[in-house]
């Protein structure tokens, strides 16, 4: 279990502090996904170093299972980041090792040579599907295979924790979806706990159980992706979940509101009933649906007609489906 | 014919007091000696130079703020002035002051070995810029990746920042070794021996200029040869660079460090 508690981290500038991170307290239990998202510029990098003291936090505790690392001494806290595997964005493999010697690299330095890390490493290779490529050096490799490499070389140490920081970003759609399914099997198969950072919803639908949201180095609201997803409670929250991809200014309307499914609806019934049952049209603004597990999730920007009572007739019969809320846009431009 | 040579070169080179068949005998004499006097001088001072200006190039680099193992700043500060210091005064200069200290090692202020001293004094800091210079190319994400292993201080030096950086450690020996030669060259005005010692001594003072021609070009030659070695060497031991794409790749031009 990973307790962060009170995190806050701040960097001296020349133009005074910057404070990264303020009052960061979450929680990932054993065998979770773990994403936390944010904008860039959030402090989802530094938050993520300090889970394993790449960064000091300037304030607050870092437990690993109890164990407060801001409180190690020096040789501790190298036993302990051996626990803890970290892959990076630009897949930082050595360039002048083969792959074989990369995987083996967390093994020799804790003392594991020869012939058993060698196997281990090959096996590893299997894992990560490059049983080919031993002998090639990481200049021969597309990125997709080289962060491969750089999971296979995090997994040599038997870690407990898989720390990811924006692991797929430097890749292109298809690869990312690769390394992602990659990672969830091992999370499943292998039972390590993995924490990802990403800006990219589409990453934490695809692999998450649990999301933080990082907004100016605060979290702003935790909770099973479900939730999360289909009910953000924060302004923050709905800038990622629902990033606007329609310019809304473009549609002129009186009353906006925002409409979420909650699960176990479809979009077209509502909408073609709501014509049909109350006689009132309603003009839809946008709308933004995903699958999670199955379920539909999603929400949609409905113009409500100018006429006050028939506004009002549309949104209690909004109100009155089950699986759906409703709230009004007031940021709204007509 | 070789008669018809040696007028040529007699009106080239006679200008002097030494008619240029008694030059020609003095290079068969002495030229073999002089080109092993050069290369051993140069080998041994730039050995001993790396081994006080490795550690010390390392330390520039892990010993600062926000280094692999950062040390006492005043600490840093010395050594970053001690090699300043060492830099800038000219090596012509730099013989002469260092003469107390090869009395006192190796007894005697004039020769070859006293003029070793100077050589090593004068190249192991431009060899501890070069190493730092080489270290810090090396990739902060690498290094963090090695932190976040587990890596002790130690390991991240011997184990990544020093391999990974090899090839540019290879193109940095190569300067070193080619401006330690032309120190070398330049020591013969305190009696060491070697090329430098025959174009300066015989070849100029002596006015015997088929000497100092041939002492000339020996060393140009000597000098294109390791730098071509080198470069050939830094490009074959990266791994970084694909077979492939090897050979339109060329080693980078070399700025020239003599005073």
């Amino acid at each position: 279990m990973i307790e962060l508690k009170h995190i806050s981290k701040v960097f001296p500038t020349a133009d005074g502090d910057l404070q990264a991170l303020t009052d960061v307290t979450l929680t990932v239990n054993d065998g979770d996904v773990y994403g936390i998202v944010g904008m860039s510029g959030a402090g989802k990098s530094t938050l993520v170093r300090c889970i394993n003291l790449l960064e000091r936090p300037t304030s607050g505790q870092v437990l690993i299972d109890g164990a407060d690392l801001c409180a190690m001494g020096e040789k501790e806290l190298i036993r302990t980041r051996r626990s803890i595997s970290m892959i990076f964005q630009q897949f930082n493999l050595l360039m002048q090792r083969t792959c074989l010697k990369n995987i083996t690299f967390p093994m020799e330095i804790a003392g594991v040579r020869g012939e058993a890390a060698r196997k281990r490493a090959l096996e590893l290779l299997d894992v990560v599907g490059l049983p080919d490529k031993a002998d090639a050096y990481p200049a021969q490799l597309s990125g997709g295979q080289k962060q491969r490499v750089a999971i296979a070389r995090a997994l040599a140490s038997d870690p407990k924790v898989l720390l990811c920081d924006e692991a797929t970003s430097a890749l292109d759609p298809k690869t990312t979806r690769d390394i992602l399914r990659l990672i969830k099997d091992i999370n499943r198969r292998l039972g390590i706990t993995v924490v990802v950072i990403t800006h990219e919803m589409a990453v934490v639908e695809e692999i998450c159980t649990h999301v933080a949201i990082l907004d100016h180095g605060r979290v702003m609201e935790t909770g099973t992706v479900e939730e999360v997803f289909s009910n953000p409670k924060t302004e923050a929250g709905r800038r990622l979940v629902y990033p606007d991809r329609v310019v809304i200014d473009q549609f002129p309307a009186a009353n906006v509101v925002r409409i979420a499914f909650n699960g176990g609806s479809s979009y077209e019934p509502l909408i073609a009933s709501l014509a049909i049952d109350c006689g009132v049209k309603v003009n839809i603004l946008g709308a933004d649906t995903r699958n999670i597990d199955g379920k539909a999730f999603g929400t949609m920007l409905l113009g409500l007609p100018a006429d006050p009572a028939e506004a009002a007739k549309a949104a209690a019969y909004i109100k009155s489906q089950p699986d759906v809320t409703m709230e009004e846009v007031r940021d709204y431009h007509g | 014919m070789g008669e018809f040579i040696m007028k040529i070169l007699e009106a080239l080179f006679g200008g002097g007091n030494t008619p240029v068949s008694q030059q020609i005998m003095y290079l068969q004499m002495d030229l073999l000696k002089d080109i092993w006097e050069t290369l051993y001088s140069t080998v041994i001072a730039t050995v001993f130079a790396y081994v006080i200006g490795l550690p010390l190039g390392v330390i520039l680099v892990t010993g600062e703020r926000g280094g692999v193992r950062p040390l006492p700043r005043p600490l840093m500060q010395v050594l970053n002035i001690l090699v300043n210091l060492l830099r800038s005064v000219p090596f012509l200069i730099l013989m002469i002051l260092v003469i107390p200290i090869s009395r006192a090692v190796v007894g005697t202020s004039v020769g070859t070995v006293a003029s070793l001293i100077p050589l090593v004094v004068a190249a192991f800091p431009f060899v501890a810029r070069l190493v730092e210079g080489s270290l810090r190319e090396s990739d902060r994400g690498v290094l963090e990746a090695a932190q976040a292993m587990g890596c002790t201080p130690a390991q991240i030096i011997f184990k990544v920042m020093l391999p990974e950086a090899l090839p540019s450690l290879i193109t940095g020996f190569t300067t070193a070794f080619i401006t330690i030669l032309s120190y070398g060259a330049m020591s013969a005005a305190i009696g060491g021996g070697g090329l430098g010692s025959l174009a300066i001594v015989n070849g100029y003072q002596r006015r015997m200029n088929l000497v100092l021609y041939v002492a000339v070009i020996l060393l140009v030659i000597l000098v294109q040869v390791f730098q071509s070695f080198g470069g050939w060497l830094a490009v074959r031991v990266d791994r970084r660079i694909n077979r492939a794409a090897k050979k339109t790749r060329r080693p980078k031009p070399e700025r020239a460090g003599v005073h």
